[in-house]
């Protein structure tokens, strides 16, 4: 069957579209392809545009704002999370001008410590769940893990789908893992992260963006951060544009959270440029985009500090997490 | 709402004298029977230089200058020594590329990022590819010893000012010959800055002759008894006149001229890129591009979505300042243009076409216009047939692919086409049908030296880039 | 003043820091492994072992992705880099023995191969009219890694002459060093390691032939085989027969005398090549 690039279906056929294998399947199928050649060079030129002065102070604070700051490392103990909640409330001891991170993104196992770290200050706390980073274990073990999550104070979780049930075409065990935990989170919102480096093509990217949005997610998210190939301009680009598509079709908006990789400012402004021209203005708050990072933070930190001050400014003047 | 604030390229990277001279026999000249004329900012008006225009005692010293080199320097000289040379003038001009972009943008109009990004890096890779081909002619695919044809009088437009002059200078030079160049009146800087170059790369006197001035100096060059060979981009109206004037002589001569290129849009087509790709083939450098996809033919099926991306995505170019790196589409190079475009936008809306355009603030000084889309196109109309040399669309749309590529066809033009489909056989199917010289699949206004240029019919004959550009220059 | 008078008033004279001549492999100067040196030219020079050969054929075989894959453009401009950094050091090697003569054949020699990495494809591939509906072109594309036995004398000239027609195309070179003149072989290594080219693309070993050839001529992860410097024909043959075990591209020695001044043709250039040939059908 060829392929025909039609846009999203009407709103009232997209509830069907989930219901069997079939359906699903050639719905995915039937989205437009992706140019990759021609992706990576709209991503490359969003990329040359120039931000400075005002604008770029204003995408600096904004950056920060959407920062899931985020620690999940086997080593992780009390003491790391707890330094790692102070400095989301409180980015930049000089300057109780700076704004706070949008959340903290830890293991289920440090969720505890981390709600009782994030007590009162609006910080969201986010928890990975479903047998975070590969999502190879049985469907209840990763119920478990995230009703766990929610349990222990999460209003934000981040799933992974299963990458090896998408890649052998099995995408109705996706779609229905997605729901299953969507149903386990209950009031918690969910961020479905598709491990897009996995994933490999921008086709396989787009039809994944889809399948998590019609699936109930609220987010779509680019990499758990443990594999080589993480976030990149050109994958979160497919998927603003997934997400603009999306709401022309149902009238919901979908966020989008690039994570791993995203070490500077400069990146992280790309990504605002990107966001600005592709889904527009509606999606430059954390409520509809963040950043999946860590040290990040301290760059936006030593930028906005020069900004402030004309100088450049070094580590020893942002504090350790 | 995430302003850009504004981005200024300075200007002081590049030192614009007051008035230029003719650049004859390796020295800035008087004219002796010439005159002057200004050449202004047309995104502000500003004068920004006077510069000499060359009357005919003038282009018949320079083409005296070129003939000597010729047979004294440029003509013996071996080829290892002349790809040297070449060399020089490719790497001076990436050295020196921010200087000749800002100059470009503040001279022509375009935007700082396209000069910055695009012209300049081109026009640089164009010496570095033909440079490397001066020492190499027997490989060329055009006999053991291919000789040079002697002096070429080369006349260039205002749309691509140092990367036209790259095209024309870099291969004849390579293949042994001498230059007289006549850059367009309203974008003579960069050529002059080129000049200084030449010097710089102590290239031997008379090499290259540079000689400023309008219509009337463009003739004298082409006239000229002691030219052998003739090299012409711009309107095919004038490409004409010059093939009338050298009917019967020896001068070979090529032309590149208008064009009037479809973009065509299969159901199949990755519509994002598409999107990309017709907003580019369209709006890139203000549509002042003889290949610029000017003809939407879209099939039918999926012309109403495809649309109204191409609004949504229309709805963010940025116009304005040439210099602000944000900028997306700069200004029209000259009120005459401006005139032009105008006059048949006019016509589209008189004719019965639906024209649309996004929001703009034009600036009120320069000469600027709105990218424009028009649909309710049909092949009658004006809009599509005639090239508007503009930011301006014209929408059609069909319903099989033999339809596209009658439409696509149907015009005296054949410079450029685009094709847009997921499937690789309609791709190549298409492209053997399309009479075009250059054919872009899943993409538009690529550039390369290597990559051979030139069109069919009306838009012109001979081939700029590549192996097949040193033909033109060659005694075969 | 008096010669030895004026010697006297000036000081003692400046005691010259002396170089040390190593061998290069990904990118660096390490010595050989196996710790050995031998005398000549003045020097000592690294002897290399079948050890760094081994190590070599794995630095070019890890630089073949990035260098076959750059665009033609970038290794036109990286070769040119090597002539204008060939150029600047133009003293040095006429003070190494070099005459000034060949040390400009030399630089003029990587000037013209540079010019080559865009064009080649242009004179070597192309489409091909079969009676269908196919479009059907034949490119060229590089073997892979290449050993190379550098001729003995001309050492710069000849090295030059045999080392930039290999990597023009995108392939990458393990290159065994003249035996008696080896110091341009390592100095012109500085000259490639100054020049934006990649490590490993190529490597230099400095040493005798008849203990690292062999290993090279075996080598199963070892595309092609350049002869050229091979002085001994019997070597040449047991070479040639060694490297028929995984059916390398073998250039055989020159019989007669080579004019290293000559138009080099494509030959050298050409013996490195696959030609990969692509059917695809035309039609809606």
């Amino acid at each position: 069957m060829t392929a025909v690039s039609t846009p999203a279906p009407a709103r009232h056929d997209l509830a069907e579209v989930g219901r069997n294998a079939a359906t699903l399947r050639s719905f995915l199928h039937g989205l437009p392809g992706v140019d990759e050649v021609g992706a990576r060079q709209r991503a490359a030129t969003l990329g040359t545009r120039s931000i400075k002065t005002t604008a770029k102070a204003w995408a600096i604070d904004l950056a920060v704002r959407m920062v899931d700051l985020t620690t999940l490392e086997g080593a992780d103990t009390p003491g790391k999370v707890r330094a790692l909640c102070a400095k989301a409330r409180r980015p930049d001891p000089a300057d109780p001008g700076c704004p706070p991170v949008a959340a903290v993104c830890v293991y289920p196992s440090m969720a505890p410590t981390a709600a009782e770290a994030l007590t009162g200050s609006g910080v969201h706390l986010a928890s990975v769940a479903t047998a975070f980073p590969s999502g190879q274990a049985p469907l209840e073990v990763k119920l478990a893990d995230t009703r766990a999550a929610v349990a222990a104070g999460a209003d934000e979780i981040d799933m992974v789908i299963n990458r090896g049930a998408f890649l052998a075409g099995r995408y109705d065990q996706v779609y229905a893992e997605i729901v299953a935990v969507k149903q386990a989170c209950g009031d918690a919102h969910l961020k479905v992260i598709l491990e897009t480096g996995e994933l490999a093509t921008y086709d396989n990217v787009r039809r994944a963006s889809w399948l998590a949005m019609l699936a109930g997610g609220d987010f779509i998210k680019t990499s758990t951060g443990k594999v080589p190939v993480a976030a990149t301009l050109p994958v979160t680009l497919i998927m603003l544009e997934a997400v603009r598509d999306f709401h022309a079709a149902t009238g919901r908006r979908i966020g989008v959270k690039p994570a791993g990789g995203i070490r500077t400012t400069k990146d992280a402004i790309k990504y605002l440029v990107l966001v600005n021209e592709t889904a527009g203005d509606d999606w430059l708050t954390p409520d509809l985009f963040r950043f999946g990072a860590s040290t990040l933070l301290n760059d936006l930190l030593m930028q906005r500090s020069k900004l402030h001050t004309g100088v450049y400014s070094g580590p020893d003047y942002v504090t350790l997490d | 709402m995430f302003d850009y604030a504004p981005a200024p390229e300075s200007r002081s990277v590049v030192t614009i004298r007051d008035s230029y001279g003719l650049f004859i026999d390796g020295e800035f000249v008087d004219p002796t029977d010439g005159g002057a004329r200004k050449t202004v900012n047309p995104a502000t008006e500003e004068v920004l230089a006077e510069v000499a225009e060359a009357g005919p005692g003038d282009v018949d010293r320079a083409v005296a200058a070129a003939r000597a080199a010729y047979q004294r320097v440029w003509g013996p000289m071996p080829g290892r020594d002349r790809a040297k040379y070449l060399f020089r003038i490719a790497r001076a001009l990436a050295e020196r590329s921010r200087e000749l972009a800002v100059l470009e943008s503040l001279d022509n109009g375009k935007p700082i990022r396209e000069s910055r990004d695009v012209d300049l890096p081109l026009a640089s890779a164009h010496f570095f590819y033909y440079a490397g081909w001066a020492d190499k002619l027997p490989y060329a695919g055009f006999g053991p010893d291919p000789r040079p044809l002697g002096v070429a009088g080369q006349v260039i437009p205002w749309n691509f000012p140092l990367l036209m002059l790259a095209w024309k200078i870099a291969p004849a030079l390579a293949a042994g010959n001498t230059v007289v160049l006549k850059p367009a009146e309203t974008t003579p800087l960069t050529a002059l800055l080129f000049a200084e170059i030449c010097q710089q790369a102590d290239l031997p006197p008379g090499v290259v002759n540079i000689v400023t001035g309008a219509g009337a100096t463009g003739q004298a060059v082409v006239g000229h008894p002691d030219v052998d060979k003739v090299a012409f981009t711009g309107s095919t109206d004038v490409g004409r006149q010059i093939a009338r004037a050298v009917a019967g002589s020896r001068k070979k001569l090529t032309l590149e001229l208008g064009g009037k290129a479809a973009n065509i849009v299969f159901d199949d087509a990755p519509i994002d890129q598409a999107v990309e790709g017709i907003v580019n083939g369209i709006f890139f450098n203000q549509g002042h591009v003889c290949c610029a996809g000017s003809r939407l033919l879209v099939q039918e099926s999926i012309a109403e979505p495809l649309l109204e991306s191409l609004k949504r995505r229309m709805a963010r170019l940025r116009v304005g300042d040439p210099l602000d790196k944000n900028t997306d589409v700069g200004a029209i190079n000259s009120a005459a243009q401006l005139d032009r475009i105008r006059t048949l936008a006019t016509a589209g809306t008189d004719e019965g076409a639906q024209a649309w355009s996004p929001p703009c603030d034009l600036p009120q000084q320069g000469f600027w216009f709105a990218p424009t889309l028009f649909t309710g196109v049909s092949q009658a109309h004006r809009i599509a047939r005639e090239e508007i040399f503009g930011p301006v669309l014209s929408v059609l749309t069909f319903r099989t692919p033999d339809e596209a590529i009658a439409k696509a066809n149907n015009t005296p033009y054949g410079l450029s086409a685009g094709i847009w489909s997921e499937k690789g056989s309609r791709i190549l199917w298409a492209a053997d049908r399309l009479r075009a010289g250059v054919v872009w699949a899943n993409t538009f206004n690529k550039f390369d030296p290597t990559s051979p240029f030139g069109g069919y019919q009306e838009s012109g004959y001979g081939r700029e880039g590549g192996r097949h550009g040193l033909e033109a220059y060659l005694d075969v | 003043m008096s010669d030895s008078a004026a010697v006297a008033a000036a000081g003692p004279a400046r005691v010259a820091v002396r170089k040390t001549y190593k061998l290069f492999i990904g990118g660096k100067f390490p010595r050989s492994e196996s710790g050995r040196t031998y005398q000549v030219q003045d020097s000592n020079v690294a002897l290399a072992s079948r050890k760094d050969l081994r190590d070599a054929v794995v630095a070019a075989r890890a630089a073949v992705k990035g260098w076959s894959g750059a665009t033609a453009y970038n290794r036109g401009q990286i070769l040119y880099r090597v002539a204008e950094m060939l150029e600047g050091r133009r003293e040095q090697f006429v003070a190494l023995g070099e005459p000034a003569g060949e040390v400009d054949a030399a630089i003029d020699r990587w000037v013209w191969y540079a010019g080559w990495s865009d064009k080649l494809p242009q004179v070597y591939g192309g489409v091909n009219p079969v009676a269908g509906p196919y479009f059907n072109l034949s490119t060229p594309e590089p073997t892979g890694v290449v050993g190379v036995v550098a001729p003995a004398e001309p050492s710069l000239l000849g090295l030059v002459s045999v080392v930039a027609p290999v990597i023009v195309s995108g392939n990458t070179a393990v290159v065994l060093a003249s035996p008696t003149r080896p110091l341009a072989a390592v100095t012109l290594a500085e000259v490639l390691a100054t020049s934006d080219l990649p490590g490993g693309v190529v490597n230099v070993l400095t040493g005798t032939i008849t203990e690292t050839a062999p290993w090279l001529a075996s080598h199963l992860d070892v595309d092609a085989l350049d002869l050229t410097g091979v002085p001994d024909p019997q070597l040449a043959v047991e070479l040639e027969q060694a490297a028929a075990g995984n059916l390398k591209r073998v250039l055989r020695p020159a019989v007669t005398p080579v004019d290293w001044s000559a138009d080099p043709g494509t030959r050298r250039m050409t013996t490195f090549l696959e030609t990969k040939t692509v059917w695809h059908p035309k039609g809606t």
